[in-house]
């Protein structure tokens, strides 16, 4: 049976974080009548753990509901959600490629944000339909007229008669339903022409194998096509084509041009169906895919390794598990010194590899000692070789390197007026390069500046709040990479230099940030019962140096009959302690010690 | 082996009565009047009998009393007791167990809660070493960590102490204490010194959570670690020149009086506890009794107690249990441990299991080995926690 295209809407919600994309999804699919709301876990759309936890979508997740319109029309919703944060751009960037519109949700009381507008300007780059929700108008400090009008100074979208709501209290959420139907465009595209289809994500599951999910822009798929990735190459016959129910998967006949579902095909590895990626028919394949494709390569990398080496194999394990369903992590083994076996991991942000790192942890209960993170610097040398360093333990010789380059990002920081001086001057302390500012009202200002990626990686999302009580708000894109002096800090904990402490930091920054690790390290190692010296140098040269005194008494006054037996847990407890240590030398090391570079700007 | 035939275990009596809380004592102990102390006393000296009476009935001792080489009270203040009230506990215990006859029985009082009569009386029941709490010879540190004498006091109560005739007396002194400056505990040592009594126990302060002590620590200036070596270093040099040895962390004695009954803790030897919160140790068990005198008294005032339910918590020792403790208790001696003893006790050869450690930390000159004896070095006593755990099996 054909499906009326006219019948269709395609769309997503683009927001800034905490403005209110997930619980307006979550009125939408359960005012359409597909789900109660006793039956709704909150936000059904961000449906890992995780996700719930940090209140941010990592997948991109998708959502077919059926709405009976005020006209007596019934239409198909196909709802996707996208990832929420700056790392996963490049998967937000495909899921707006499948939709054919936008809604923009913006907060009564906050206005537009950095978010917003690069979600805003994504989504017209991508030529969808915006139209603009005013959300948390029940909130004592609304002022939706102000947000109407800032949105149509800066954005340049009508919003007069954007629907004023509150996705917590379900007020008006009928006028967003009608204007998707108004406002949003059919799709288009040939049902009879060869097949394409957009690949937006794609999940392992060990059953089915990997699930693509997917928009169809031509053509029509079903089950038995023998289908192919254009860009990988993968061809498989289809064993399953459907939609997404909330939480489920609800197979169909086909899906034709127009529609957003799923096909399962016995694939193997997500490796194979990259997002962005087209799938075509391999007998009557189309002739060029679709626009926009590109494989998307980790940004920054860190050593990961079990804390008790014998779990190596099952780290291993892990990481495989895991790309399964994360065709952006990157791994391979490497060995280091003070950490014996272990992993090179690629990520495509920070967030990434804390995501990563927790569900190694929690879901594979490994205990890992991760080092410091790093992005990729092009080292080229002198013999005319350009290589891409990923773990600064591999630097070469400096006599080696003619010249190096690092990662830079263009940035756009949204703030108040009031704190354009701080936060100008942390830009300054990051190298940033001023490009200009743009006011957006009186009170509100767009910096632009480019920034080196190892100095927002860590921690300048939060330096950004904190010198702005909060108000900052901030988007990237990676740029590319400039030349640069930057040169390997190395730490020696009692004369010995401990490979995986070392890290690669702007000439100009080394004494500074060589003090402060060496401050640092002396506050994570633990006393032992000789002096430690803790050492930073660059080049073979001590620019740093920190002492951990020795322990000169640690005894238990009194031990009689009925202290037995506490005396022993104490024991007990100082072995255990210990075995939470790595052993350097005779050194005892803390395992978050080798993170201990991600905290040298707090207080 | 045959644990049945352990037909020797030293005595520990817990008296949880004192006229005040010390602001550092995290004791089972708390003031209270007469009639909870006669209470209190009646029940232990059921609890003593009973037990008596159960071990004397099992195989091996064939109706003969368990023989007791020491016994020691300890709480609280022991000396709260009345001349009549510690006639019936030794009462009981002469009844339901050997009492060598030249048993160590050890006693802690405090300054200013005895009489001459009393002292006569505690001596004519047998009681031979006596325990005094000084602390230290400056009464304001003594009245800031909440002692309820002078110093005036602990030297009325030494002599009458001596007058009563007892030979054997050890004096308990606190360094580390807060406000507590080098040459206050010089004076104190000194004083202790002049007054010869022949065992000195010197106690670095312990701060114990849940004491006064400790909920006022921020407002409190600790002497830092350099400070303490220094208290410490004072102690064994002052008490060695005047012929006192250190044979355990915080004890010291002139030759021949050790405490028999704490050697025989560190030892590993039995020993059983009776009152509320005592621990003790039999036949391979370590145990603990109730810590609520209501529960315990209670239960002892039944017509038939049971003795189980006056023990809290129990706790088998498995063999490698006891060669951990044999080394962690141990090495708290100055004479430390020897592998022969070690060898014949769990029969198996020391060197098997704690050969390699003993090498390492006697390389790092925490541990000294010569022949058959290990024991520890004087900078292996001072941060001795760090060199006992690495004793601790896996």
């Amino acid at each position: 049976m054909a499906v009326d295209q006219t019948k269709i809407r395609n769309f997503c919600i683009i927001a800034h974080i905490d403005h209110g994309k997930s619980t307006l999804a979550d009125r939408i699919i359960e005012d359409t009548g597909l789900l109660t709301r006793r039956e709704m876990q909150e936000q059904v759309l961000d449906n890992m753990e995780l996700e719930r936890e940090r209140g941010i979508t990592i997948k991109s997740q998708a959502v077919r509901t059926v709405y009976r319109a005020k006209n007596g029309e019934e239409y198909i919703f196909n709802l996707i959600d996208t990832p929420g944060h700056v790392d996963f751009n490049y998967e937000v960037s495909r899921s707006l490629a499948a939709c054919d519109g936008a809604i923009l949700v913006v907060d009564a009381a906050q206005g537009i944000e950095a978010q917003t507008l690069a979600n805003v300007y994504l989504a017209l780059d991508h030529n969808l339909d915006v139209f603009p929700v005013i959300n948390k108008i029940d909130l004592p400090s609304a002022e939706p007229e102000r947000v109407i009008e800032e949105i149509e100074d800066v954005i340049g979208i009508e919003a007069q008669d954007a629907p004023q709501i509150s996705a917590k209290n379900g007020i008006n959420i009928d006028q967003v339903l009608e204007a998707i139907v108004e406002k949003i465009p059919a799709p288009q595209g040939d049902p009879n022409a060869p097949l394409k289809a957009l690949i937006f994500d794609s999940v392992y599951d060990s059953y089915r194998g990997v699930i693509v999910f997917m928009r169809v822009m031509e053509g029509t798929v079903r089950k038995g096509t023998r289908v192919r990735m254009m860009a990988t190459g993968a061809v498989e016959e289809v064993v399953e084509v459907g939609y997404f129910g909330a939480g489920q998967f609800i197979p169909c006949d086909e899906l034709s041009a127009g529609m957003v579902g799923y096909l399962t095909a016995s694939i193997k590895n997500v490796r194979d169906t990259r997002v962005g990626d087209t799938v075509t028919d391999d007998a009557n394949p189309a002739s060029e895919p679709l626009p926009g494709y590109k494989k998307v390569n980790p940004m920054v990398y860190c050593g990961m390794y079990p804390a008790d080496g014998s779990k190596y194999g099952d780290l291993r394990d892990a990481l495989e598990k895991l790309q399964l369903n994360d065709a952006s992590l990157f791994y391979e083994p490497e060995t280091s010194i003070a950490l014996g076996f272990g992993f090179r991991c690629g990520f495509l942000g920070l967030l990434h590899l804390e995501i990563i790192e927790e569900r190694l942890e929690r879901e594979y209960n490994l205990d890992l000692v991760t080092t410091a993170p790093s992005v990729v610097y092009r080292v080229h040398k002198t013999d005319g070789t350009m290589i891409e360093l990923t773990n600064p333990s591999n630097l070469p010789q400096p006599t080696e390197i003619d010249y190096m380059e690092e990662p830079v990002v263009s940035a756009e920081i949204m703030v108040t007026t009031e704190f354009i001086g701080p936060i100008m001057a942390l830009c300054q302390e990051r190298r940033g390069v001023y490009l200009g500012t743009e006011y957006i009202e009186q009170t509100r200002a767009l910096l632009k500046y480019e920034l080196p990626l190892n100095e927002i990686i860590y921690d300048f999302f939060d330096a950004l709040k904190s010198r702005s009580r909060g108000y900052a708000s901030f988007d990237y894109e990676l740029k590319g990479y400039v030349k640069s002096d930057m040169v390997k800090l190395d730490i020696l904990i009692n004369r010995e230099e401990v490979d995986a402490l070392s890290f690669i930091v702007f000439e100009g920054n080394a004494y500074e940030r060589g003090r402060k690790m060496c401050e640092k390290l002396k506050e994570e190692i633990p006393r032992h019962l000789f002096e430690i010296p803790i050492q930073a140098a660059v080049g073979g040269k001590i620019i740093a140096r920190e002492t951990v005194k020795a322990v000169r008494k640690d005894v238990l006054a009194k031990c009689y009959g009925g202290d037995i037996t506490r005396k022993k847990k104490l024991l007990e407890k100082q072995k255990e302690g210990k075995k939470r240590m790595r052993q350097i030398g005779n050194v005892e090391i803390p395992q978050k010690a080798f993170m201990s570079v991600l905290k040298l700007d707090e207080e | 082996m045959d644990t049945a035939c352990v037909k020797e275990a030293a005595i520990y009596l817990h008296i949880p009565f004192c006229v005040r809380k010390c602001a550092y004592c995290d004791f089972l102990s708390a003031p209270a009047g007469d009639d909870a102390r006669r209470r209190y006393t009646a029940a232990l000296a059921r609890q003593i009998r009973l037990v008596g009476e159960s071990l004397s009935q099992r195989r091996g001792f064939d109706g003969g009393k368990l023989r007791v080489p020491s016994v020691f009270l300890g709480g609280g203040t022991p000396s709260l007791l009345s001349p009549s009230e510690a006639e019936q506990v030794f009462g009981a215990l002469r009844e339901a167990f050997a009492i060598a006859p030249d048993a160590e029985i050890s006693m802690e009082m405090n300054p200013g809660t005895v009489t001459a009569e009393k002292l006569r009386a505690y001596r004519a029941l047998g009681v031979s070493r006596v325990s005094l709490g000084l602390q230290s010879a400056d009464d304001r540190l003594l009245a800031a960590i909440g002692r309820i004498h002078t110093y005036e006091d602990f030297g009325r109560t030494y002599d009458a102490v001596r007058e009563a005739g007892f030979t054997n007396v050890s004096v308990d002194v606190m360094s580390s204490l807060p406000g507590q400056t080098l040459a206050m505990h010089e004076r104190t040592l000194a004083e202790v010194i002049k007054r010869a009594p022949e065992h000195i126990s010197s106690y670095s302060l312990i701060l114990e959570e849940g004491t006064p002590l400790y909920e006022k620590r921020d407002q409190l200036t600790f002497p830092d670690e350099e400070t303490e070596v220094a208290f410490d270093a004072l102690t064994h040099e002052m008490l060695a020149a005047a012929g006192y040895r250190r044979y355990e962390v915080s004890n010291y004695a002139k030759p021949g009086y050790a405490c028999r009954h704490n050697l025989r803790y560190w030892q590993g030897g039995d020993y059983l506890g009776f009152g509320i919160g005592a621990a003790g140790l039999f036949e391979a068990v370590r145990y603990r009794a109730v810590t609520d005198r209501e529960t315990y008294c209670a239960e002892l005032e039944k017509a038939a107690p049971d003795l189980r339910a006056l023990i809290a918590e129990r706790l088998p020792l498995s063999l490698n249990d006891r060669m951990e403790e044999r080394m962690f208790l141990g090495l708290r001696c100055t004479e430390g441990i020897s592998k022969a003893r070690f060898a014949a006790d769990f029969g198996t050869d020391y060197d098997r299991i704690y050969g390699k450690i003993t090498g390492q930390l006697a390389a790092e000159g925490l541990l000294a080995v010569s022949g058959d004896n290990v024991r520890l070095t004087a900078f292996g006593m001072d941060v001795s926690n760090r060199v006992l755990a690495e004793f601790l099996l896996e």
